[in-house]
Formats: structure tokens, C-alpha cells, sequence
């Protein structure tokens, strides 16, 4: 039974008439959906918050969790109701409807990027909503990330955590710049806004990938790293945690935050880690594709060979994370303007040139391009909301 | 130079304002009086064989018999290598003495810690603001007569933050 | 660093400016990065730091007044409490003091074993130094790695004295115990552990490149300024100056063991890690020549573990009286020069005892030095002069 048929047996069981069933199932569907992907990050990040403690733990020479449950596995849960079951302070200066606002303004982008990236092969339905313009509201969601910090940091009525919010809201749009650009040359490659196309038009073999692709170097493998560089720079990895830095600015913005409301931003501090690497698995490793065309990727394999490569990034952050320092406001500022901007130009130009002057493989892509140029926002006549029920069905 | 040869030196300089000379555990030491201290403490880091230009530390010791403060200088010079003890006493009663915080800038916490603890007043000091203890509290704990009364002491204390006297 | 005079106060172009306010932040003294309880109040333009005076005093425990109410042998468990990263150091300058005053010599055995006890402290305490300054500049590892090492060498203090961090070690005339057989041999083992550790440190902390971004030209001191301010220990040899007591003025035998002063010309945060990088190696040195001279002197036999006492213990009176005198002894404590000026009046307590913290005075270049950088720089600048508020406000 597919998802679709149990939200229809719902819409029965509620007692909606045929003229309306339709509609009420589409609403049963879109809730049981978001539960799922609520699951979905609550698990993904008890899953990150214990690995990220162990593995910081070998780094340090130390053990991390061992006595909550086997091998310390339900101490991440132990931490999380503990932080439930704390009080909820508010200053009394702080400014109360920001203040309230402000960790769910920081959580829903964490959440809401999940909607259209894919788990894997979207023609087994493992995705919520695989847009045609995947990329671009990627980009218009997680912008919407700094809104809430900066409001975080002012409401809060701190010093520290106004200077951890500004500080957070320079290093977030600088970045946002040469992400936004490196973005482009998948796109550009694909001829598509569709992450999904974009997976697919990558190749079967690992070097055929965007990241490592041969007839595009440097410029594709450029991209992918200073994607990798501003991924960190957007969740506030180590070296760029500027905004939470524990020992210049205590906590930074969420230094006021406690309980319940701290535990959302941490939980969307580690979503965003998530997502970031899910985002990068597609545009640059090939998403849910094996890297040998013998290997099965197909059906409920490509959710295996997904998640395979999303760790692999998320333990290349841990690792960056035990290994490097912070550096400095302007250290920072710099590196995105001066060296990663240009570096981003280049890649988008480079990759650009090649597409348009290249005859053989990218002729497909050109004509995408084209497209792509003239409407790039419209949604397609067989794209309606309704199109992800049939692709469903086929489960 | 040596001791002999310093003494030598300091004798040929000054003659009036120099109380004693000898020698000591740590080097030669001088005694002089509050009226030539500055000048004798400004030539002692400028001479070119002296050059006294790293002052080690600054003392304070309370002669409640003598009603004296004492204010210690132990002297090094980094060039030359040589010690010196430079001593200065002041009455108890109004302990006065120009700051050497101009000369040697470490001076600048050492007489902030000598006022804040023993009570003397260095003349031309840059902040002369109490070091260790809260601004608004009374005496100077290292004078030998100073007697500590905790339970007046934290009830003038609390009474004065909460006249916001106190920040 | 910048010349942020002339923006202070209005920033915009041409005509039309906006005025902007300083901002008066209070840094600790509940802050993660300043090593205990030292406040700073600072005045920010943004992240440009204006002004900044240290607000000291809330560790202040009157040390100086303490002392003068117990007796000399009495004196010796106050001194650990001062420094308490060291607390070796400030046994032997308070003993060393009360030897001056009284005339003492002590036994050679007991120098020897003073002078390692110290050297190994020494590295235990630049360890500390690393690994805190790795937090302050934002990498947690290296603390971990620094304090694993440092546990070896507590425990092998442990294994002489009892204690982890007040050891009480010293005594007036000798130190209390001989070593136990077989100590020297797990120093030496140490001492070959800590080196390849050492580099492993260098590679991670000190010759990091985002390290490197974050020290190389913050916080500079320049010679003349460093004398002036009295600094000393690693922030005056980071300046390019050689002074270390142990050359200048030889106290014990440093006299007779052979090492190197380790300076640096850049003057600035990094130049003064990599002096106590370096030394922590001559300190390994050192170790080591004493070792060797350890090895020739008698040992503690097997009935006796701890040895006869008359090695390691000159003949000291139980409530020693010296003479009317006032004395000024300095050593050099892994944070620079510690000394206590003590007077005596013919009782058995001192009439007056003063110490000169070495983190204070190094702390006092502070307002001098942090205006002009960024709130991010005084972080990395007050965790570079290695204070222990223990002695700065004593």
C-alpha cells in the first residue's frame, strides 16, 4: 500500500464525500509527509549529535558517551529531554514576540529544505516534492536562515549575543554569494532546476560525477570545494563558528536561549549540517547513484547509497570541526570576498564557456539551457502539486 | 659596575638627599629622602652608566613604630646588569610620594596596588583608583592597625550597594 | 593595527555621515576565555576595540597579610595557592627567601632534585598554556592532548609528594622527601615521551596556518615597551629581550647545567607561544643533566624508600627566627619573574611579605596593547599572557 492509498483510505474513514475526498486526501497526504520528514531530522540528528560525540571523542584522545544505554547511544535522548525539561527563561529586557519568534524562524528553513531533496531514485517516490525549481528555492529558503539569528541576537537585549547576531548575519550573506554562484555550474551542466535532473545528469561511473568530472576540470572540482567551504561557513562549522564562539563571545546569538528553545536551535544547527551534505551529495556526487554502473543502485538501494554519502560528508565536518581553529571576523569576510567570489566567477564562467562551446555532449544541455534562460520559475503543465501522488503510486 | 663602584658613582651625584648607603642582600642600597626621590629615581633610569630601565618590584612595608611607611624599589638594569634597592620612607600620618609611573610603567599597577593596600598616595599617578578591593571600601588592609570588622564591614557594604553607591 | 582614530565616533562618505556609539561591554568575569575571574571592561566600536581596563580583585585572598600572621615553616602551604598551575615554583621562591634571610645552605642533592621538580613544572605548566590558548583561538583538541601529557607528569609528582596540584614539596633548607628508587628512570621515560608529543603539538597548534592567521602580528609588544612594563618570562623573551633569571641572576645551580634562552624577535602572540613551544624542550633538557647528576648521588636504599632526610634537608631550627633583614628573591616561574620581598624583625613570623606576580605584571601591558584590535584579538591576546588569577590578585 502506497502512502497515497493510505491518505485516500483516511479521507474515507473521515467520512469525505467524492467531491471533496480528493482534495482531503491531498491535505492527509501533505501531513503525513511532513511528520515524516519531521521523523525524519528528529532521528538524522540524535544519529549526528551521538557520532559527532564519538568521533570528537577518538579525535580528543577521550570516550565520549558511554553510560547512558548501550554504549552510550540514548544519551543524546537523555540530553534532549533534559533540555525539555528545564526552564524557559526570557530576560526581562528582551523584546518577548522576537524572542519567541526567533528559534522558529531559525528552525523551519532547516526543516523546509528536506521538501525537495531527494532520498533517493524519486521514480521509487522517495522524495516530498521534486520541483523544477529545486535549486532556486533551496537557495530562497536557506537565506531565510539569517533572518532569525539576527533576530535571535537583537531580541535577546545581550551585547554578546548582538554582537554574535551581526556577526552571524555578515558571514552568512557574504557567503551566500559565491554559494549561490557555485550552485550555477551543476545547473549549467544539467540544463535544469530540478535536483533530481540534476542527479541524473551526472554519469554512471564515480568520475563522471560533477565534482570529479574530467571534461570540465579544474573548474567543476573548484566549485565542489569552495561549495564544501561555504557549506561549513553556512552551518557555522568550525573554522567559521564565529556566531557561537565560546570563548570570545560566550555563546553568541542563543546565549540568552535555555530549555526548549535552545534545543531547537541546536536541532537545526545539525539539521542544516544534514542538509547541507544532502545538497552537496546531489549537486556534485552523483545523489543516490552507485559509483560503478555494476553496483545496484535502483529502487531502495539508491536510499542506501544516499545516506553512504551524506555521512561521508558530515565526517569530513566532524573531522574539519576536531581538527582546525577558529579564525577571525575579517579572516573570514576575506576569504569570501576575495578569494572564494572570484574563485566562484571563475567556475561559473569557465564551466559556461565549455558548455556553449563544446558540440557533442552538451548539445542536449544547451538547448536545456536555453530553455531554462526563458522561463526559468514557470511550472511545467504535468508539474502541478498533484504530480508527486502519481509518481507515489508506482512505489 | 659593581656595588663600590656605584656607591662611588651615587656619592659623587648626590650628597644631600642620599639618608644611607649599604650594602644589602640584594646589592647596594640607597636611602633618600621624599624631597630628591624623583630626581634621583629619573637620573637612575636616564645616566647612561646606571640605566636602571626595568624596575623588578615595588614594596610597601608599614613601620608602625617608626610611623613610617617604607616604599621599597628593586632596581635591574638589563645593559649594565646590576642591582640597586632604592628606599624612601614617608610619614604614616600622610604618605605622600611622587609616582615613578612616568619612568618605569610598571610602576603603574605596583603603586596602584601600594595605594589601594597600604594607603600611599602617589602624587601625579596617570588612575589612581583602588586595584584589588571594590570601589567605596574604607582603609588599607596591610597597615599593620587595620582591623577588620566583618560584620560592620558587610552591613556598611550591602547598605551602600543598595544606595547604589557602589557599582 | 589600523588607524581607527578617525572612525570612531562617524562613518559614511563625503558629507553625509551617521554617528555611531561606542559600546561599554563587561568581558567576565564570568567568560569562558579569561582563565578564571579576571573582567574587562571593555569599549567596542563594533568589533574594534576603543579601551580596555581589567577589573581585578575577585580572586583576592590577601596572601600578602596572610602570611605575615603564620610562621616561616607555616608560610610554605599559603605559596601554593598563589600560582596554582606552579605551585613548585612558588614553594622554592618563598623557601628560597626564608634561606636567604636565615643564611642557610642547602644540601646539593636537594638543589638538584629542586631545579628538575621545577623544569618539570615548568613544562606542565606551558602545557596548561597551550592547551587553554588552543580553546581561546577555537581548537578544542589540542587541550585534551596537552593535559593528557600533563597528567603523566602529575602523577609522577604524586608519586613524590602525595598531592596533584598543592604539593607543599619544599621546605625551608631542602625539600621533604628524597625521590623514591626508581623515580628517575620514569622521568627519563617521560622525557622521551614528551618530545615526539611536542612535535605532534607544533604540527596542530603552533604551526597551523589558521593559527598562524589568527597570532602573526596581534599584539605586539616592542622591546622598549616589554622593559618598560617590566614584563618578563616568555612575554619579555617573545619581545627578543634574553632575560630569564636562571641566566641572569643564577639561583641554584642553574649555574652549572647547560641550556638555552629561547627569544624571539616578532614580538607578537605567536612569537610568544613559540618561546614556550621551545622551551618546553630546553626544560626536557635541563631535565635530563639533572637526571644524570641525580644518578651519582646516594640513593634511598630498599628499607628506606624515602631515603635518610639529611640528604635532601640542611638543619633548620623548627621555628626559625632570622635576623632583622629584608630580602628580595626572584625566580623564574614558567610565567616569568616571581619574587617575594620579605622583611623580618627577629620573630618567627615575617614582618612583611610581598610577592610580585609575574602574570600581574605582564597583565598590566593589557590596556596598552588592545586597543586597535578586534574583540576576537583580546581573547587571543589574554590567553597569550598565561595569567593565573591565583597570583594576580593573590
Amino acid at each position: 500500500m502506497t502512502l497515497t492509498e493510505i491518505s485516500r483510505a483516511i479521507a474515507r474513514f473521515l467520512g469525505f464525500d467524492p467531491p471533496t475526498d480528493q482534495a482531503a486526501a491531498q491535505v492527509i497526504l501533505a501531513l503525513i509527509d511532513a511528520l515524516l520528514i519531521f521523523g525524519f531530522l528528529m532521528l538524522g540528528v540524535l544519529v549526528l549529535i551521538y557520532v559527532f560525540r564519538k568521533i570528537v571523542g577518538f579525535i580528543q584522545a577521550r570516550l565520549g558517551p558511554r553510560y547512558t544505554g548501550p554504549r552510550g547511544i540514548l544519551q543524546t535522548l537523555a540530553d534532549a529531554l533534559k533540555l525539555l525539561r528545564k526552564e524557559d527563561i526570557i530576560p526581562r529586557a528582551a523584546d518577548r514576540i522576537a524572542f519567541n519568534l526567533a528559534p522558529l524562524m531559525v528552525f523551519l528553513p532547516a526543516y523546509l529544505v528536506y521538501i525537495v531533496i531527494p532520498f533517493g531514485d524519486p521514480e521509487t517516490g522517495l522524495v516530498v516534492r521534486d520541483l523544477n525549481v529545486g535549486v532556486l528555492y533551496l537557495l530562497s529558503i536557506s537565506s531565510v536562515t539569517v533572518i532569525g539569528i539576527v533576530t535571535a541576537g537583537w531580541a535577546s537585549a545581550n551585547k554578546w549575543s548582538l554582537l554574535g547576531g551581526m556577526r552571524s548575519g555578515a558571514q552568512l550573506i557574504s557567503y551566500e554569494v559565491p554559494m549561490t554562484l557555485v550552485f550555477a555550474v551543476p545547473v549549467l551542466l544539467a540544463g535544469s532546476l530540478r535536483l533530481s535532473d540534476i542527479v541524473r545528469a551526472q554519469g554512471e561511473f564515480f568520475w563522471q560525477w560533477n565534482a570529479f568530472r574530467l571534461d570540465f576540470f579544474p573548474f567543476t572540482l573548484l566549485a565542489f570545494i569552495t561549495f564544501l567551504i561555504c557549506a561549513l561557513a553556512e552551518t557555522n562549522q568550525t573554522p567559521f563558528d564565529l556566531p557561537e564562539a565560546e570563548s570570545e563571545l560566550v555563546a553568541g546569538f542563543h546565549v540568552e536561549y535555555s530549555g526548549f528553545k535552545f534545543a531547537i536551535f541546536f536541532l537545526a544547527e545539525f539539521g542544516n549540517t544534514i542538509a547541507i551534505s544532502a545538497i552537496a551529495t546531489h549537486l556534485f556526487l552523483g545523489g543516490w547513484k552507485a559509483p560503478f554502473p555494476f553496483l545496484p543502485d535502483s529502487g531502495f538501494w539508491s536510499l542506501g547509497w544516499f545516506f553512504f554519502k551524506v555521512s561521508l560528508l558530515v565526517l569530513l565536518i566532524i573531522w574539519i570541526r576536531g581538527t582546525l581553529l577558529r579564525v577571525r571576523i575579517d579572516q573570514v569576510m576575506e576569504l569570501g570576498w576575495k578569494v572564494l567570489l572570484p574563485i566562484g566567477l571563475i567556475c561559473v564562467t569557465g564551466v559556461g564557456l565549455l558548455v556553449s562551446i563544446r558540440p557533442s555532449p552538451t548539445e542536449q544541455a544547451k538547448q536545456k539551457v536555453a530553455v531554462v534562460s526563458e522561463c526559468p520559475v514557470s511550472l511545467q503543465k504535468d508539474d502541478g502539486p498533484f504530480r508527486w501522488c502519481r509518481t507515489h503510486g508506482r512505489t | 659596575m659593581n656595588d663600590q663602584e656605584l656607591e662611588q658613582k651615587i656619592k659623587e651625584n648626590w650628597g644631600d638627599g642620599i639618608v644611607s648607603l649599604r650594602p644589602s642582600l640584594n646589592g647596594l642600597e640607597v636611602r633618600v629622602t621624599p624631597n630628591i626621590f624623583k630626581e634621583f629615581a629619573r637620573w637612575l633610569a636616564a645616566d647612561q652608566e646606571m640605566e636602571f630601565n626595568y624596575l623588578r618590584c615595588l614594596s610597601t612595608v608599614d613601620w608602625v613604630q617608626e610611623q613610617e611607611i617604607e616604599v621599597v624599589y628593586h632596581l635591574f638594569s638589563l645593559r649594565h646588569r646590576h642591582h640597586l634597592v632604592l628606599k624612601v620612607r614617608v610619614p604614616r600620618k600622610e604618605p605622600q610620594l611622587p609616582t615613578v609611573s612616568d619612568i618605569w610603567a610598571t610602576a603603574n599597577w605596583h603603586e596602584r596596588e601600594a595605594y589601594d593596600l597600604m594607603g600611599v598616595f602617589f602624587v601625579g599617578h596617570p588612575d589612581l583608583r583602588r586595584l584589588f578591593l571594590p570601589p567605596g571600601f574604607e582603609g588599607h588592609p596591610l597597615r599593620k592597625d587595620y582591623i577588620h570588622d566583618i560584620e560592620r564591614f558587610d552591613d556598611e557594604f550591602a547598605e551602600k550597594i543598595r544606595r547604589g553607591e557602589i557599582q | 593595527m589600523m588607524d581607527r582614530e578617525k572612525l570612531v565616533g562617524s562613518v559614511g562618505v563625503g558629507e553625509q555621515t551617521i554617528r555611531t556609539e561606542t559600546m561599554e561591554v563587561s568581558m567576565g568575569p564570568q567568560h569562558p576565555s579569561t582563565h578564571g575571574v579576571l573582567r574587562v571592561v571593555l569599549k567596542v566600536d563594533g568589533e574594534w576595540i576603543v579601551e580596555a581596563d581589567p577589573d581585578l580583585g575577585y580572586l583576592h585572598r590577601s596572601f600578602e597579610k596572610l602570611g605575615e600572621l603564620r610562621t616561616y615553616p607555616q608560610g610554605i602551604f599559603l605559596t601554593d595557592r598563589w600560582d596554582y598551575v606552579s605551585a613548585m615554583n612558588n614553594n622554592w621562591v618563598y623557601c628560597l627567601a626564608v634561606e636567604k634571610l636565615l643564611g642557610l645552605q642547602v644540601p646539593e642533592k636537594a638543589e638538584w632534585i629542586r631545579v628538575l621538580i621545577s623544569e618539570m613544572q615548568r613544562i606542565a605548566s606551558h602545557l596548561v598554556f597551550m592547551g587553554t590558548y588552543g580553546l581561546d583561538v577555537g581548537a578544542l583538541t589540542p587541550f585534551f592532548y596537552c593535559f593528557r601529557e600533563r597528567e603523566k607528569i602529575l602523577d609522577l609528582f604524586e608519586e613524590i609528594c602525595g598531592a596533584r596540584l598543592t604539593y607543599n614539596f619544599y621546605r625551608i633548607g631542602g625539600v621533604s622527601r628524597d625521590v623514591p628508587r626508581g623515580w628517575l628512570d620514569k622521568v627519563e621515560a617521560l622525557c622521551d615521551y614528551l618530545i615526539p608529543r611536542l612535535d605532534e603539538l607544533d604540527d596542530l597548534l603552533t604551526n597551523n596556518k589558521v593559527f598562524l592567521a589568527r597570532t602573526v602580528g596581534i599584539g605586539v609588544i616592542p622591546p622598549e615597551m616589554a622593559i618598560s612594563y617590566g614584563l618578563s618570562g616568555p612575554m619579555i623573551r617573545g619581545s627578543g629581550i634574553p632575560y630569564d633569571l636562571r641566566k641572569v641572576a643564577p639561583y641554584s645551580v642553574y649555574d652549572q647545567i647547560e641550556f638555552d634562552v629561547v627569544t624571539h624577535d616578532g614580538g607578537d602572540c605567536w612569537s610568544r607561544t613559540w618561546v614556550r613551544s621551545q622551551e618546553m624542550r630546553q626544560s626536557i633538557r635541563i631535565v635530563r643533566q639533572c637526571i644524570e647528576k641525580l644518578r651519582q648521588m646516594p640513593e634511598p636504599t630498599f628499607d628506606d624508600p624515602y631515603g635518610p632526610s639529611t640528604h635532601v634537608m640542611a638543619k633548620v631550627p623548627p621555628k626559625p627566627k632570622p635576623k632583622p633583614n629584608d630580602v628580595y628573591v626572584a625566580i623564574e616561574s614558567p610565567r616569568g619573574e616571581l619574587g617575594v620581598y620579605m622583611v623580618s624583625d627577629g620573630s618567627e613570623k615575617p614582618y612583611r611579605m610581598k610577592i610580585r606576580g609575574p602574570a600581574f605584571v605582564n597583565l598590566s601591558v593589557l590596556p596598552a596593547i588592545a586597543p586597535g584590535h578586534k574583540v576576537a584579538d583580546l581573547v587571543a591576546i589574554v590567553g597569550n599572557v598565561d595569567i593565573v588569577m591565583g597570583e594576580v590578585d593573590r
